[in-house]
């Protein structure tokens, strides 16, 4: 199904307009909690490690620490699963609710081929427009950090934010964007698959929604693992 | 559509001829051992007890299932063997009118009925014209802007009659098109289909549990200058231009056919299976 999405991209017909109305769905939907959440995790950040980082006389190092950590790591990670938790059973349950009433069956009984029409769209939505709230996600995560550091930490916000981007090369950005998109990936197949899998009516259409954000939730904490270690080589390698 | 297949189908084979088909689930065969045929222009009334088979039957006729076992045959076309990409393009010529209506919830009235159009990029100033006389057809032109669950169960259908007939297909499968809806409304339905008979002669193959409906379709026909519904005499066939051809009956049992034959022959049965559907 994952690869059949990609292929539908090669040939027409396309659904542009489907797409558009998922990345704004995807997108600017998602936008609030990500950034909400982006703001009190930068916060927190700062507070642990700077709490840590002040015993050694070190706080000044906070910035740096904290400004990698979420790019490489919890902007795009945090990003994902809040994202699964709002997508992926979003698109489980639309189209399992669409499977179960036939309307599936309506699609392709009128000669549209419902993986061009529903799962490309929203897989192609997903990839793009993660990347994008991860990088609002980091952002607004810097500047909660910023805050936190300036009102606990009595660290200069000047100096915290020129540090926080010294800190951060371009391997880091390679990283914290690659992950994303993979992410997006992830978590909308999951969704698709699910919903287009739905037995048993209604109920199952409840099941499906909580397993699309479980498995999501789980293959995006995995492929975390083996897509920083690929990073970590990569970057010794290349940079 | 290729002009090849185009023309293939221009023959005066069956509209739809099911060949010895067999269809299973994990719980065991649902169909088995299904033959018959529809010739074009022709009504089959396929009758049976709910659970007997009728949607899947319809759905097989469309491609949307594949047989287990035997040959599914649409317009000169084996569906049984065709993938789905050949299959999109043979469904522009196929109606279906599902059982629940299977209306795109979160689409407009109008938006529903203009589905097809726009899949097959009509222009938009074409589609207007067109969704407002296949609704204007169905009686339900003040609707457009409405969203289908605003409408009640019988608009539902109608708007359904609507969007299967909007790219004018040659065949018509409607899946138990009254269930669940009041004498009244029933027979509004009905109506309908005759006249989608009788004014753009579509060969139809119709899944129902109530007996009536097919005696309704036997016995009269819409007519054209009248513009109403008239009854056909019994030995006299309607006047050429009209299409109220054969109406054919079929009654499904345990999987199989249990009864193959005219109005007349059903209703003059003894066999006190069949009896059951005529009261
Ligand atoms: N996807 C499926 N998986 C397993 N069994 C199925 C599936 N679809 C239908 N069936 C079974 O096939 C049988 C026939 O179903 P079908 O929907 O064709 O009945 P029907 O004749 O249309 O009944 P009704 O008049 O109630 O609509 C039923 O017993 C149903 O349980
Ligand atoms: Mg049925």
């Amino acid at each position: 199904m994952a690869a059949r999405s990609v292929k539908n991209l090669a040939t027409g017909p396309r659904y542009f307009q489907d797409a558009l109305d998922q990345m704004d769905d995807i997108g600017v939907g998602s936008l609030p909690i990500v950034l909400i959440s982006g703001f009190f995790i930068g916060a927190v950040m700062v507070l642990q490690t700077g709490s840590q980082f002040t015993r050694f006389g070190q706080a000044a190092l906070t910035g740096d620490i904290v400004a990698i950590a979420l790019v490489r790591e919890l902007g795009p990670t945090l990003t994902g699963i809040l994202v699964a938790g709002r997508c992926s059973s979003g698109i489980a349950s639309e189209l399992g609710s669409m499977l179960v009433t036939e309307q599936v069956d309506a699609m392709r009984a009128m000669g549209t081929d419902p993986s061009r029409k529903l799962i490309t769209p929203r897989v192609l939505a997903t990839v793009l427009m993660l990347p994008l709230l991860t990088a609002l996600n980091d952002f607004v995560g810097l500047l909660g950090g910023c805050v936190a550091s300036v009102f606990s930490l009595r660290l200069g916000a000047v100096e915290f934010w020129t540090r926080a981007i010294k800190a951060l090369d371009f391997a880091d950005l390679m990283q914290g964007f690659t992950k994303p998109m993979v992410y997006g990936f992830i978590l909308a197949t999951v969704g698709c698959y699910k919903g287009l899998n739905v037995r048993g009516g209604t109920q199952g259409v409840g099941r499906a929604t909580t397993q699309a954000v479980v498995l999501a939730s789980v293959l995006i904490i995995a492929a975390d693992l083996f897509l920083t270690k690929l990073a970590l080589y990569l970057g010794d390698k290349l940079f | 559509m290729t002009p090849a297949a185009a023309t293939a189908t221009t023959n005066s084979g069956p509209a739809v001829a099911f060949d010895n088909v067999y269809l299973g689930f994990d719980e065991g065969d649902i169909l088995r051992g299904v033959s018959f045929s529809v010739p074009a222009r022709e009504t089959l009334v396929l009758l049976g007890e709910t659970g007997s088979g009728k949607t899947l039957t319809l759905k097989l006729a469309a491609g949307l299932l594949k047989p287990t076992r035997g040959n599914v045959s649409v317009l000169g076309h084996q569906v049984s063997s065709m993938s789905e990409k050949e299959l999109l393009s043979l469904r522009e010529r196929i109606g279906f009118v599902f059982q629940e209506g299977a209306l795109f919830d979160s689409m407009t009235v109008g938006e529903n009925v203009a589905y097809r159009l726009r899949e097959e990029h009509v222009k938009e100033t074409e589609i207007e014209p067109r969704v407002q006389e296949a609704l204007q057809f169905v009686e339900l032109e003040h609707t457009a802007d409405q969203l289908p669950s605003e409408l009640s169960g019988g608009m539902r259908r109608r708007v359904s009659i609507a969007r299967a007939l909007i790219n004018r297909p040659d065949i018509v499968l409607y899946d138990s098109p009254t269930a669940g809806l009041d004498p009244i409304t029933s027979q509004t339905i009905i109506s309908l289909i005759m006249r989608l008979r009788d004014v753009y002669g579509v060969t139809a193959l119709l899944a129902t549990q109530r007996l009536q409906d097919g005696f309704a379709l036997a016995n009269f026909c819409f007519d054209k200058e009248a513009k109403h519904v008239v009854r056909v005499s019994p030995n006299r066939r309607p006047k050429d231009g009209q299409t109220a051809d054969a109406t054919r009956f079929m009654v499904y049992k345990d999987g199989r056919i249990y009864f193959e034959g005219d109005p007349q022959e059903l209703s003059s049965t003894k066999d006190p299976y069949l009896r059951r559907f005529l009261v």
